[in-house]
C-alpha cells in the first residue's frame, strides 16, 4: 500500500510550529515511517511535486506572491491543515493591519520599493478553503501528532476548545487573578498550552488564540474594575493571535469605546 | 564564450526560505547572490509604542530555532536603558538557559540538517536507516537541550519564563537534579558525536574573513563581552552600530552589514567564536580540540560543523556544572521603575552574535527598536566565501555546482526568518 503524501509549507513565520514536528523526537522516526514526507524544505532536500494526501501549512500571507502560491498548494493537497498563529490568524505580523504598511517598511526599510508586500497578514482560510486548523504560537507537538494520526486514520480530528481556566483548575494551579490580582487572557483563551504561563506565576498572553464561546466584553468589564485602561486591554489583545475575530472585534470595541469617551 | 546560469529555487535543511542564483561567464565567476526572499515580517515597526516587557516575548517570535537568544539581548538591552543590576543567580540561570538553545539547536544543525552533506544523503530521516544510532543520539542530544528550555524557560519553543529583571518562577534544586543524569549521558555523547563529525572528508576551501564574536575575560561567551576580531580589535556593544553598518541591496529581504573601517564583511557563529575564544571553552572541549586536531584558526567554513560540536560539549559541561550546584535563587527577578533611556546588547546565539537597541520613554513604551541578527551580518561574508567554492568546483556540471553550493550554504546554519529584515541557487553561464 502507498503511503499517505505529507507536505510541509511556510509562508510569513518564524519556522517553530515546523519545528514542532521535528522537536518530537521521539515520534520523528515514527512519524516518518507512517507517511511518506515528500516536501518539507526545512528537513530534507527531496523534493517532489503534489499531489499531497496532507499539507501543512504554516505561516501567514503577507505578499502577492504568497497569495498566489497558497492556491497552488490547496489545488495540490487532498487536506490542508495550518499549523499555528500566523497560518489561521495572521500572526504577529498581523498587528500592521492596523497601521499604514508602507510606513512600517520604511521604518525597517532604507529602500523599501525593492520588497513587495501586501497591505495585511491575513490567515489562510481567509485566501483557500482550510480543512483543518491547529492552534498556538507555537502549536503543540501532541496535538499535530494526534491531528496527524487523525487525519490518517480517516477521522475528523479533535482538540479541545474549551478556555484556558479549565485547565489551570485542572492541573492545581492556583488562579494568577484571584491570588495575585495579575492580568491574565485565560478565561478567554483557548486551551492547548496546559495553562503553562500561571504556572510559571504570570498572566496567559493568548497564544491560542480564542476559545470556543469566549466572553471577551465580560473579561474586559472585569479588568476595567481591577484598574486597566480600556487601551491597555486592547493591546494586552493586539498579540500573537491580534487578528482572530473574537480578539480582532473586543479590541476594536474598546479602542472605539475609549475614543468615544475622549470625545 | 558560453554563460552559464546556475539556479537553486528553494535552499533545503536551512531555516526559512532562500535561493541562490551563480553567473559564470566561461571560467569566470560573474555572480553570485544568496537570495533571501522571506516575506519580511517588519518587527522593528511592530515593537513601536508598547511596553518594554512586552519584547522578550515579541522578539522570540522571530526565530522558532533560536528564541532564547532573543529573548536574552532583550531583556538585557532594557536593564541596561532601565538601570537594573541583576543578581550572579540570575545571571547563572541566563547561561544556563542559554546552553540549553545551544545543545538543541547545534544537535538539531549537525544530526539532521549538516551531517546528510557529508554522507550523502537528503536528510536526518533518510540517513536514519543506515545510520541509526547516530541519528537517534543526535534525536535524545537535541530533546536534551529541549528538556532544558522547557524547564527554564516554560517550554522550548517561545519561552515564557523570561522577563525583563530575571524570571517569572524559578524551578526547584529537585527539577533541575532529575536533568542530571540525562545530561551526564549526553556530555560523553556529546563527545562521541564531535569526534564522529571531526572524521568526515572534508573539502578544501580556505575564506580569507575576518572572524568576529563576543569575548570575555574569563568565560565562554554568551551573554556578555566585547566584540572581538581576528584583526585584533575589540569593540565595546555600546560602539556597534559605529563599526558595524547594515546595507541594503536588491536582491535580498535581509540586509547585508561590512565593518565601517575596512568596507569589508566579516563572520559570525561557532566557527569565529571556537577561533578567537578556543582557551575558555570548557575543560573537556578545549581537551577533545587538541584530541581532534582542530586547527587553532580554522579557515574552513565547512568544518564549523566540528566547531559547533565543540560547543555542543562545552554546552553540556557549563550545564551540568549549573545543575548540580543550583539551589534554587531565591529572588527570581529585580524589581525596576520606568526612565527614558536607551539600552543595547549583544549575545552569542547559535549562529552568532545578536544586536538589540531600544529606546524606550518614562512611561516604558518602547519608541524605537532596532535588532542585527546574525545571518544579515553574515549574509555578504557567505557570498564572498560561495564566490571561492564556485571558482573551486566551476568544472562540474550545473546540478552538481548548485549542490555544492547548498552544501556550503548549509554549514553556516542560516537562519533565514531571523535575517529578514533570507534562499532558491540559480547558476548562469555564458
Amino acid at each position: 500500500m502507498c503511503k499517505p503524501r505529507l507536505a510541509v509549507f511556510k509562508f510569513a513565520s518564524c519556522d517553530g510550529c515546523q519545528l514542532s514536528l521535528l522537536d518530537a523526537e521521539d515520534h520523528l522516526l515514527a512519524v516518518a515511517d507512517a507517511v511518506e514526507i515528500v516536501y518539507f524544505p526545512e528537513a530534507t532536500s527531496h523534493m517532489e511535486e503534489g499531489p499531497y494526501d496532507i499539507a501543512l501549512v504554516e505561516g501567514s500571507i503577507t505578499t502577492p506572491h504568497d497569495a498566489e502560491r497558497i492556491q497552488q498548494i490547496r489545488k495540490d493537497a487532498r487536506y490542508l491543515m495550518t499549523i499555528g498563529a500566523c497560518a489561521t490568524a495572521g500572526g504577529i505580523q498581523a498587528l500592521r493591519n492596523w497601521a499604514d504598511k508602507d510606513e512600517f517598511m520604511q521604518a525597517v526599510y532604507a529602500t523599501p520599493d525593492y520588497i513587495q508586500v501586501l497591505e495585511t497578514s491575513t490567515p489562510i482560510a481567509e485566501h483557500v478553503q482550510v480543512d483543518f486548523e491547529l492552534r498556538g504560537c507555537p502549536i503543540n507537538q501532541y496535538q499535530l501528532i494526534e491531528v496527524i494520526r487523525s487525519l490518517l486514520a480517516g477521522q475528523t480530528p479533535r482538540t479541545p476548545r474549551h478556555s484556558v481556566c479549565l485547565d489551570c483548575k485542572r492541573r492545581g494551579t492556583v488562579c494568577v487573578t484571584v491570588a495575585q490580582g495579575t492580568a491574565c487572557l485565560g478565561p478567554v483563551t483557548q486551551s492547548g498550552c496546559h495553562a503553562l504561563c500561571p504556572s510559571y506565576n504570570r498572566g496567559c498572553y493568548g497564544c491560542f488564540g480564542p476559545a470556543l464561546q469566549a466572553n471577551l466584553v465580560s473579561l474586559s468589564a472585569q479588568m476595567e474594575r481591577e484598574g486597566a485602561s480600556k487601551a491597555e486591554i486592547a493591546h494586552k489583545l493586539k498579540n500573537f493571535n491580534a487578528y482572530a475575530p473574537a480578539f480582532r472585534t473586543e479590541s476594536t470595541r474598546l479602542v472605539q469605546l475609549e475614543g468615544d469617551q475622549r470625545g | 564564450m558560453t554563460e552559464r546560469k546556475i539556479k537553486v529555487e528553494t535552499l533545503t535543511r536551512v531555516e526559512g526560505e532562500g535561493g541562490l542564483y551563480v553567473r559564470l561567464q566561461g571560467e569566470q565567476v560573474q555572480e553570485v547572490r544568496l537570495e533571501i526572499y522571506e516575506p519580511p515580517r517588519l518587527f522593528e515597526a511592530i515593537l513601536r509604542g508598547r511596553p518594554l516587557e512586552d519584547a522578550p516575548d515579541i522578539t522570540a517570535r522571530i526565530c522558532g530555532i533560536c528564541p532564547v537568544a532573543y529573548q536574552m539581548s532583550s531583556v538585557h538591552a532594557m536593564e541596561m536603558a532601565l538601570g537594573v543590576e541583576i543578581t550572579p543567580e540570575i545571571r547563572r540561570l541566563r547561561r544556563l538557559l542559554y546552553c540549553g538553545e545551544w545543545i538543541e539547536s547545534h544537535g538539531l544543525h549537525m544530526h539532521l540538517l549538516h551531517a546528510p552533506d557529508f554522507l550523502g544523503f537528503e536528510s536526518g530521516l533518510a540517513m536514519a536507516k543506515q545510520f541509526p544510532d547516530e541519528v537517534n543520539r543526535g534525536l535524545r542530544l537535541k530533546k536534551h537541550g529541549n528538556q532544558l528550555v522547557d524547564l527554564l524557560g516554560g517550554r522550548a519553543i517561545h519561552p515564557v519564563n523570561v522577563c525583563v529583571g530575571g524570571f517569572y518562577r524559578i524551578p526547584s534544586r529537585n527539577e533541575f537534579q532529575k536533568l542530571v543524569p540525562d545530561f551526564e549521558w549526553g556530555l560523553n555523547a556529546a563527545i562521541e558525536t564531535t569526534r564522529w563529525v571531526a572524521g568526515f572528508e572534508y573539502p578544501e576551501l580556505e575564506s580569507d574573513c575576518e572572524f568576529v564574536s563576543l569575548s570575555h575575560p574569563d568565560e565562554y561567551p554568551m551573554n556578555e563581552g566585547v566584540m572581538q576580531t581576528s584583526s585584533g580589535d575589540q569593540i565595546e556593544i555600546s560602539d556597534y552600530r559605529e563599526e558595524f553598518q547594515e546595507q541594503q541591496v536588491p536582491h535580498s529581504t535581509a540586509l547585508h552589514a561590512i565593518r565601517k573601517t575596512t568596507g569589508r564583511p566579516y563572520l559570525l557563529g561557532p566557527l569565529s567564536r571556537v577561533n578567537l575564544n578556543r582557551d575558555r571553552l570548557s575543560p573537556s572541549a578545549r581537551q577533545l580540540a587538541d584530541e581532534i586536531a582542530f586547527e587553532p584558526e580554522c579557515r574552513n567554513p565547512h568544518r564549523a560543523i566540528i566547531a559547533r560540536g565543540l560547543e555542543l560539549v562545552h554546552s553540556y559541561e557549563e550545564a551540568l556544572q549549573i545543575l548540580r550546584d543550583e539551589h534554587s535563587t531565591k529572588q527570581p527577578r529585580m524589581t525596576y521603575e520606568y526612565q527614558a533611556g536607551v539600552g543595547m546588547s549583544a549575545t552569542e546565539a547559535p549562529r552568532g552574535t545578536l544586536f538589540h537597541r531600544y529606546e524606550i520613554d518614562a512611561e516604558g513604551k518602547i519608541v524605537e527598536a532596532d535588532i542585527i541578527p546574525p545571518t544579515s551580518q553574515n549574509q555578504a561574508q557567505i557570498e564572498v566565501d560561495l564566490k571561492a567554492w564556485v571558482r573551486q568546483v566551476i568544472e562540474k556540471e550545473e546540478s552538481q555546482v548548485a549542490r555544492l553550493c547548498e552544501n556550503l550554504v548549509r554549514a553556516y546554519d542560516p537562519c533565514i526568518s531571523c535575517s529578514t529584515h533570507f534562499l532558491n541557487v540559480t547558476i548562469e553561464r555564458s
